[in-house]
């Protein structure tokens, strides 16, 4: 997810990335939740939730049993109030999310930990708080399912869900 | 369901048999007893001390005009069997053809093929429609009859006799209520491994009867029995918004528990079923415990901290509460009065440690290790000594406690599916079963024994 969510910064490769997952080159497996799956990423409208997915990148990743906002997530979070803030009516939710090498109860309060340190960095940084929704889904929702930290570093996250009336 | 049970007429043989090395050496032993000792002790399986070695029990097929006499002595013997205590002995070996099973067998029979003790049985249709079912304990070596009831029911419980029977026969010759007449409410498990569908399910504990108590579209977790009440306590994300429910298994009705600001998880009852004791998940991330008064509706806030507080679980006299916190760094577990009062930090192992659950006989603590990229199962005393892991594995998690303190249920995880199945694993660490379910299955509670 990581190795995507590089790629999905530029356009150029996102185009790449769809015209082979289109030819049936690209293999979903090792991608999943990608821009791929969500339409016709690299002619987004700007604006949309497609645009704030694949051009800004919903989500973040975190560190082990950690809620720490990385250097790298602190860029993508910054990107995404920027743009928040230009489209200020979307309602947002960020859903926290934890991997699978903890247990359930303490796996639904790291993932709302990880949630209220996402709120707090996007409202650092312009974002209303009070704009901004949390929900944990602990380890209910992984996105890759395997027996190593490939998987699990992707199950780590913290994603900003749009939703309302869009501008 | 009403299932009426009556003593029968039979003298209580007092012999103590200590533990059943083998079989040549159990029978010297009993009949040395028996030529020695007044009457005062009985067959007795003594479970307290280490291990032990299963007792040769012959369950004979229950008469009947059909095949009801043998499904429900097939039960009892799985029910004893699955408990580690208890070897039921090939029905192919048995000498004896019983025809009456109100006279006594004839004990050399049994005590040739080794089985110390008989368990004899008849099932009958009453003229009202119900089943009449009578069985009688034998203790072959001193020759003498152990125990013997008789139990009116509707036909379509005839499992539930069965187990009513396998505990009577395990509190017997253990000297320890049995488990076996209890149900399990957990969470049932389809769809893909990212994305599962999960249901609340109920079943009998040897996985027969499973009825579906949510039809699958909210996500469902952690439901835990109420100790005085058929209601269970879970938590849902209906609506989008994860809070505790309250669900009456008979009625259906549900109800929310509490009206809070965040997510709430984690519910348990308190002993005596009036509190629901959950974590509230805040603004700024910490998780902190509360209880809420079932009855005034008032919340406690019970912890006050920065940190993840959560997995709250009352001792059975509801004076303390137990439970784990990462506000050392790692989750750990600790304890404190029911009011919140002195909590203090009672593991200090290796690794992480969470899910406590306090045993019902108040003497142990069950948990969740994590340590070295395993997950473990184990139980401390409640001042956090004497740890001992049960079963490790991939993913071990969420012990439940069977009511006799005794027997453990929880989910395992083999690596990197995400399916889970249900497992049970006794005090001794050395009977681990899997439990048979028809979907995936996690997050298992054990009820009490039922009424």
């Amino acid at each position: 997810m990581r190795r995507f969510e590089m790629i999905a910064r530029s356009p150029v490769f996102v185009a790449l990335f769809l015209s082979l997952a289109i030819a049936g080159c690209a293999s979903k497996k090792n991608m999943p939740n990608s821009a791929g799956d969500l339409g016709l990423a690299g002619s987004a409208k700007p604006g949309s939730t497609q645009d704030f997915t694949v051009n800004v990148g919903d989500r973040i990743f975190f560190d082990v049993d950690s809620s720490v906002i990385r250097a790298d997530a602190q860029q993508t979070l910054a990107k995404q109030a920027q743009w928040l803030q230009r489209y200020p009516n979307y309602a947002i939710t960020v859903e926290g999310h934890a991997d699978e090498r903890g247990t359930r109860e303490y796996n639904l309060a790291l993932g709302q930990r990880r949630a209220a340190a996402t709120r707090n960095y996007l409202a650092s940084q312009g974002v209303p708080a009070a704009r901004i929704k949390t929900l944990s889904y602990g380890n209910e929702r992984p996105v890759a399912v395997c027996d190593s930290e490939s998987c699990w570093s992707q199950n780590r996250r913290a994603i900003t869900v749009l939703g309302g009336a869009g501008s | 369901m009403s299932i009426i049970g009556q003593p029968k007429e039979g003298p209580e043989l007092m012999l103590k048999i200590l533990r059943t090395l083998c079989a040549a050496f159990a029978m010297v032993i009993a009949t040395l007893i028996v030529a020695t000792l007044p009457a005062k002790a009985q067959l007795k399986l003594d479970i307290t001390k280490g291990v032990v070695e299963p007792m040769p029990i012959a369950i004979t097929d229950f008469l009947s005009g059909d095949q009801l006499g043998t499904n429900i002595s097939n039960v009892i013997a799985a029910d004893l069997e699955r408990s580690g205590l208890f070897a039921p002995v090939d029905k192919g070996a048995f000498i004896e053809k019983i025809s009456n099973p109100d006279a006594a067998p004839r004990f050399e029979d049994w005590k040739v093929i080794n089985a110390q003790a008989l368990v004899t049985g008849r099932v009958t249709k009453q003229g009202d429609g119900r089943l009449k079912a009578e069985f009688r304990l034998w203790d072959t070596f001193a020759g003498q009859q152990l125990d013997g009831q008789q139990f009116f029911t509707s036909p379509e419980s005839w499992r539930r006799v069965a187990h009513i029977i396998a505990d009577a026969i395990y509190e017997k010759l253990t000297g320890e209520k049995g488990y076996f007449d209890t149900r399990v409410v957990f969470v049932d498990e389809s769809g893909t491994k990212e994305k599962r569908i999960k249901r609340l399910a109920i079943m009998d504990q040897d996985g027969a009867n499973v009825r579906y108590l949510t039809n699958g579209k909210d996500l469902v977790l952690t439901p835990r029995f109420s100790p005085s009440r058929q209601e269970i306590t879970y938590m849902s994300f209906e609506g989008g918004k994860p809070q505790i429910y309250l669900l009456q298994l008979e009625t259906g009705q549900r109800e929310l528990v509490g009206n809070f600001p965040g997510m709430t998880i984690a519910p348990r009852f308190s002993p005596d079923g009036q509190k629901v004791v959950m974590s509230l998940l805040q603004e700024d991330g910490s998780a902190n415990v509360y209880t809420m008064d079932l009855r005034s509706r008032t919340t406690t806030r019970l912890t006050s901290t920065s940190a993840i507080d959560t997995g709250a679980s009352y001792s059975p006299d509801g004076s303390q509460v137990v439970f784990e916190s990462d506000r050392g760094g790692r989750p750990q577990i600790y304890k404190m009065g029911a009011d919140g009062s002195n909590p203090q930090r009672i593991s200090f192992g290796d690794g992480s440690y969470s899910t406590p659950v306090w045993s019902p006989r108040g003497d142990l603590i069950a948990f969740t290790k994590q340590s070295g990229g395993e997950f473990s199962i184990g139980v401390m005393k409640t001042d956090g000594s004497g740890e001992r892991i049960l079963t490790s594995g991939y993913h071990d998690e969420g012990p439940t406690w069977a009511p006799n303190g005794r027997v453990l249920m929880f989910f395992r995880l083999p690596p990197g599916s995400n399916s889970p199945k249900l497992s049970t694993v006794d005090l001794t660490g050395r009977n681990l079963r899997q439990i048979q379910t028809p979907n995936l299955a996690s997050d298992p509670a054990w009820s009490p024994l039922l009424e």
